[in-house]
């Protein structure tokens, strides 16, 4: 059995502590410490290289902490493999690329970790599988193989195949930065249902308008360190440190350029 | 999902026959020259080669051994194992036909087709025996296309699961070493030396232990490199490399000669094991390092997949990077199985009387067949040919089989 190191640990789902990671010399998280609650939607924004995929990569092991403290659902994060087999049954995660297994039909895509990791009978795989998949909008494509799906249905089959394990956390890493703009919409609007369902979500996100509706928590990175936390209608309005105005003002207004000449192209 | 109206516009037809050649063939005054020359060059080579085939080419050499060539030494009375070994094929191509379809198909038929033209051949097929033996071969190679047909019927009735099947294939493998091999002092079953062994039987049987022996173990070897274990990492690397920098004769001689000095004496194993082992070990080496290569192409965002979901390693690898991994390297690995075919000619070193060496041992087994060097090895060559362009045209199939839905 998985030995509890920190027994029940209440409403605190993730706790981390003081988490360093470096990359040969360069420090990529220098000292994170952030808990969240059961149920809690928090967003992570940053500039590119401030180590926001990073830390999230850590909550299920994907990246290797060096010092500090991660514990997962009661469950430390150490090299004893059985508890990064534990802590990532209970995580699910969608990635920017979609790494959909590309020699697997979409249905088998989300099967798998239920048939090989939950030992559950290929008939009830596949009975949550199809409501995973009419959930995500994409019944009907059940039978195909990634390769024939546009990005944004990819994306969605890849929510799919995460949820598949019944996980108690979802992790996003920049799930829309891989799509055409006219697909982000459909993947927001799953990860918005997903957000109400009371699921414990992390997500990495540039969507500032995803962020200010769902999030709970709003987490700002920079140079490997949580530079300000705050709930959405704080952290845009009255943001306490420079750079996060900085960054703010950057990505708004680029939103708001991107938003102008689609707007003018449409309206062409 | 978007569906654009279709307007019931249709791209330009084709060229003709006419407008093909101009644009192929006679589009400029330099490529009109390269037409011609190349059409005199063919003429010339291909009427040449059909005039001395037809009429200048004394095959009695082939003719009068083609049991030689088929199977060496290999003693009559026991060719009916040959016989069953072969109406076991028949069967299970036939049953390949029925379940797999597709590319199968083309073999079953090609098999069925080849067989009763030996059937049909018309000249003595055990030149110095009397007409028995040679009316019962024709009668069992008639029989094969009706054990086709038998095995595509129950192919076709879904009895016959596809893995269950590939169990069959490797089955039937085994048994055709031990039905050849026989038993010591069994009645039935005599043990027929391996010494005898020769011709196609041997060329096969060489291929095929190497084949399908080095696959698994070049597989492991793979992994073994591409493992973080340490020492694992270091011996599979250490093999390879040392397989690799030798050439196959050498191991050859190596498995045949120095390899009994480290037996111990009860252990003796003969000459074809020998070189049945060198050959395995040289091909998994090479093996090893074309998986590799595809391992290396499957990006680490799979592994990150499969791991998030919760898969264990040795899962991440069956499941998810070695099919994809093996997908990408079939030509490569079919490459290597051609050429090991092919290689099997290299036994002849170390004493085995594989096709050539049964060539060779024909044109000096009769003074007036001396001179027959270019009909001998013109059949051999064909034969190779049949053999090596079969397995690439299946591995062709096989690409596009499993292409399905990766773009």
């Amino acid at each position: 059995m998985i030995e509890e190191t920190h027994p029940t640990t209440g409403d605190d789902i993730i706790i981390c502590r003081d988490v360093h990671k470096w990359f040969d010399n360069f420090e990529a998280l220098r000292g994170v410490s952030l808990t969240i609650k059961r149920g809690e939607v928090v967003v992570i924004c940053g500039p590119s290289g401030s180590g926001k995929s990073t830390f999230i990569r850590a909550i299920n092991r994907l990246e290797e902490h060096q010092q500090g403290t991660i514990i997962v659902n009661g469950i430390e994060l150490t090299h004893d493999i059985r508890n990064i087999h534990a802590v990532r049954q209970e995580i699910g995660m969608v990635f920017q690329q979609f790494n959909l297994f590309p020699h697997l039909k979409v249905i088998d895509n989300i099967t798998l970790g239920p048939i090989w990791v939950r030992k559950w009978p290929k008939a009830r795989a596949e009975e949550i599988a199809t409501q995973l998949l009419e959930r995500v909008g994409i019944p009907e494509q059940a039978h195909k193989y990634p390769g024939q799906l546009s990005g944004g249905q990819q994306q969605r089959v890849a929510i799919a195949r995460a949820l598949a394990m019944q996980p108690k956390i979802m992790l996003f890493d920049e799930p829309t930065s891989a799509l055409d703009p006219e697909m982000i919409k459909e993947v927001l609007d799953v990860m918005r249902e997903l957000a109400h369902s009371g699921i414990t979500m992390i997500v990495v996100t540039h969507e500032m308008g995803f962020a200010r509706e769902v999030a709970d928590r709003i987490i700002f990175f920079d140079q490997g360190l949580l530079v300000e936390e705050a709930g959405p209608a704080e952290f845009f309005t009255h943001p306490k440190s420079d750079r996060t105005r900085l960054f703010l003002s950057q990505i708004l207004q680029h939103l708001e350029d991107f938003r102008c000449e689609n707007w003018r192209k449409l309206s062409r | 999902m978007t569906t654009i109206q279709q307007t019931g516009s249709q791209p330009p037809a084709g060229l003709n026959p006419i407008q093909w050649l101009k644009k192929n063939l006679f589009s400029t005054w330099f490529n009109t020259l390269l037409t011609f020359v190349s059409a005199l060059v063919i003429f010339f080579v291909l009427k040449g080669l059909f005039t001395w085939v037809l009429t200048a080419a004394d095959w009695t050499p082939v003719v009068k051994n083609l049991k030689l060539f088929a199977v060496g030494q290999y003693p009559i009375e026991e060719m009916w194992r040959v016989g069953t070994i072969l109406a076991i094929v028949s069967f299970l191509m036939g049953l390949s036909w029925g379940v797999w379809g597709g590319t199968v198909r083309t073999f079953a038929i090609a098999l069925a087709v080849g067989f009763t033209l030996i059937a049909l051949l018309p000249f003595d097929l055990y030149p110095g025996n009397e007409n028995q033996p040679d009316l019962i071969l024709r009668l069992g190679f008639i029989a094969h296309p009706i054990l086709v047909v038998m095995g595509y019927s129950l192919g076709r009735t879904s009895v016959v699961k596809s893995r269950f099947l590939l169990g069959l294939w490797l089955i039937s493998f085994v048994l055709t070493i031990l039905l050849l091999r026989g038993f010591e002092g069994n009645q039935i079953l005599p043990r027929v030396a391996t010494g005898l062994w020769g011709g196609l039987l041997l060329t096969f049987l060489l291929a095929l232990v190497g084949i399908v022996a080095s696959f698994p173990i070049g597989i492991l070897l793979a992994l073994g490199r591409w493992s973080s274990l340490p020492m694992v990492k270091l011996f599979c690397t250490l093999f390879i490399e040392l397989v690799r920098g030798v050439p196959l004769v050498t191991i050859l001689f190596m498995a045949s000669i120095i390899l009994p000095l480290f037996l111990p004496e009860n252990l003796r194993i003969d000459r074809v094991m020998r070189a049945m082992l060198g050959m395995t070990l040289f091909a998994a080496a090479y093996m090893a390092e074309n998986v590799r290569g595809g391992l290396q192409a499957i990006p680490k965002g799979q592994i990150e997949a499969a791991h998030a979901v919760g898969l264990t390693g040795s899962q991440t690898m069956l499941l998810i990077v070695l099919p994809q991994a093996l997908r990408i390297v079939i030509p490569a690995i079919v490459g290597q199985f051609i050429a090991l075919f092919m290689d099997t000619t290299l036994a002849i070193m170390v004493g085995l009387v594989e096709l050539l060496a049964v060539g060779k041992t024909v044109l000096n087994s009769n003074p007036a067949w001396l001179l027959k060097d270019k009909e001998v090895y013109l059949f051999i060559a064909v034969l190779f040919w049949l053999f090596t362009y079969s397995m690439s045209y299946a591995s062709h199939k096989l690409e596009v089989a499993l292409g399905v839905g990766k773009r």
